[in-house]
């Protein structure tokens, strides 16, 4: 019965590495950046979630309408004002400008917010359990980052297959030139694209803060699990990202009943030989494949 | 009805363009009157596709100038160009390869310049892509393929169509019919710049032809005016050029 219960907590977890991986996974498929302050920025929305709920007084569920907002338009500056250049001059740029922004958000939220570790006010939701069966505890809090993370991800699919906007990011995503050639205005599509990206990882932050604590450095181990939930489910589909992150979910919690040591070194094995035997990841291949095939 | 409108349409000034240290154009100018055909000829490399690119906003020119009905366009961005009725159908076709046909064609009209050339008008003109609208544009015939960027760039309701190279790698039959889909565009009043190999081909479609030599303007006149040896002497340079080659 316990291994039932950590492979039901593994999904959950995975839910979370989902949540974060999305918006990771949005803009390497769209814009082919890598963006290595994700992460960091993850943990921004967390602080700011936590300055809003003390001044407030109110579990950061009711600040999401207005915090989300906030991250979404905190996500065009980086797009306009760096990215977007970077973008211009090949690809090692971007990767490079994107990790200055990580080493320049964790110094300064260092600064401003010292490294002690916070937690964010979750109220009733953060200690709500229930069960299944006699022996499994379900926390209603992962359940909910669980859900939040199937809710983001159906909806980002849902603006992608059936509005104009989402017609014009995967024209994009095929092919950049072209899609300027036939008149799409490309610097606006990426700044939304980017803003939808740091507001999912707003999001993601206002979970780890709730279930866990953080500090200015956490964003490096969070990209790090965001990004190997990205490999694994495959570049660029959405759906995968959520495989990728239930998979290593599933392995750590699993893993960490037999071993609590080996739990994190278990998911990095994981991904180290999903990249070995798919390099693609595991539901990008037969598109990849299907691509290639007719165009060119 | 085909004498040429005293204002140009398009009208193409001094152009040089570069890639790199190359230089693809040499002052080349051209001017397309309303409601004409003009057949863009050359060999390889004289600089057609750098030309259509050129006047779509693709490529920008190190000098010379870009008017379209009067209005500078030289400096102004691809989606400028096309809601001011500019429209390219590229070379190679580049559809976007995970999208649906229908998607293809929708993403054209992203700047359009006017609501004149709606899904229902353009499957009139390709009664084919009807029946494909939900097929992914990766898994048509080199054919339909064509049809689909043609689409997609009369999705945008351009006044000036640009095509380069549409026959490329198509048997000639779906050639012809392609042209018979120009043909009718043309009697609706759309005006045509064309890269076209098949020199017969261009001069039995087009109005005017103008052919490209290492990227400068070797012979410009309305078709009527010139032989087929004259239009081939330009096209591979006259006498001692081509001793030299």
């Amino acid at each position: 019965m316990s291994w039932v219960d950590s492979v039901i907590q593994g999904l959950l977890l995975g839910g979370q590495y989902a949540l974060i991986a999305c918006g990771l996974s949005l803009a390497f498929g769209v814009m082919r950046i890598v963006n290595l302050a994700h992460g960091d920025l993850a943990v921004c929305g967390a602080y700011l979630a936590l300055v809003m709920s003390s001044a407030l007084g109110a579990p950061v569920w009711y600040l999401l309408p207005l915090l989300l907002p906030i991250a979404f338009l905190a996500g065009l500056a980086p797009q306009v004002l760096l990215f977007g250049r970077a973008l211009r001059h090949g690809v090692l740029a971007p990767v490079l400008v994107t990790f200055g922004l990580s080493v320049m958000i964790e110094n300064l939220l260092q600064v401003a917010a010292t490294s002690d570790p916070r937690g964010l006010n979750g109220g009733e939701l953060a200690l709500a359990s229930f069960h299944i069966g006699r022996q499994i505890t379900v926390s209603w809090l992962f359940m909910a980052a669980f859900l939040t993370a199937c809710a983001v991800l159906s909806g980002l699919q849902l603006l992608l297959s059936r509005t104009s906007w989402g017609r014009k990011v995967r024209a994009t995503a095929d092919d950049l030139d072209t899609a300027r050639l036939v008149g799409i205005r490309v610097r606006p599509l990426f700044a939304t694209v980017m803003g939808i990206a740091v507001a999912t990882a707003a999001l993601a932050g206002v979970f780890i803060g709730t279930i866990g604590t953080f500090d200015p450095y956490q964003g490096t181990n969070t990209l790090i699990f965001a990004f190997e939930a990205v490999v694994i489910g495959g570049i660029g589909s959405l759906w995968g990202t959520l495989i990728g992150g239930m998979a290593l979910g599933v392995t750590q919690v699993v893993v960490g009943q037999i071993n609590q040591a080996y739990a994190v070194l278990a998911v990095h094995l994981l991904f180290l030989a999903v990249l070995a035997v798919r390099p693609n990841g595991l539901f990008a291949g037969h598109q990849a494949a299907r691509e290639a095939g007719a165009l060119r | 009805m085909t004498s040429p409108a005293p204002d140009p349409l398009l009208d193409v000034s001094g152009l040089d363009v570069f890639y790199g240290d190359f230089q693809a154009l040499f002052g080349v100018s051209l001017s397309v009157a309303g409601g004409r055909a003009t057949a863009l000829v050359g060999a390889n490399g004289a600089g057609k596709t750098t030309l259509l690119r050129t006047i779509a906003g693709a490529q920008p020119p190190a000098a010379g100038s870009v008017r379209y009905r009067g209005q500078d366009l030289t400096a102004a961005p691809p989606h400028r160009r096309i809601s001011a009725g500019i429209a390219l159908v590229p070379e190679g076709r580049k559809l976007f390869g995970s999208l649906t046909v229908e998607e293809n064609i929708q993403v054209g009209a992203a700047a359009a310049a006017s609501a004149d050339w709606p899904l229902r008008r353009i499957y009139h003109v390709f009664p084919m892509l009807a029946r494909r609208r939900g097929q992914r544009a990766s898994t048509l015939s080199g054919g339909e393929q064509q049809a689909v960027a043609i689409a997609r760039a009369l999705a945008a309701a351009p006044t000036l169509l640009l095509l380069d190279e549409i026959s490329l790698g198509l048997a000639p039959r779906v050639v012809g019919e392609l042209y018979q889909t120009l043909t009718a565009l043309r009697a609706e009043g759309a005006t045509l710049l064309i890269v076209e190999q098949d020199l017969r081909r261009a001069m039995t479609e087009c109005d005017d032809l103008v052919c490209l030599l290492e990227g400068r303007v070797a012979l410009a006149a309305p078709v009527p005016a010139v032989t087929r040896e004259q239009v081939v002497a330009a096209y591979f340079g006259e006498g001692t050029r081509r001793a030299a080659k």
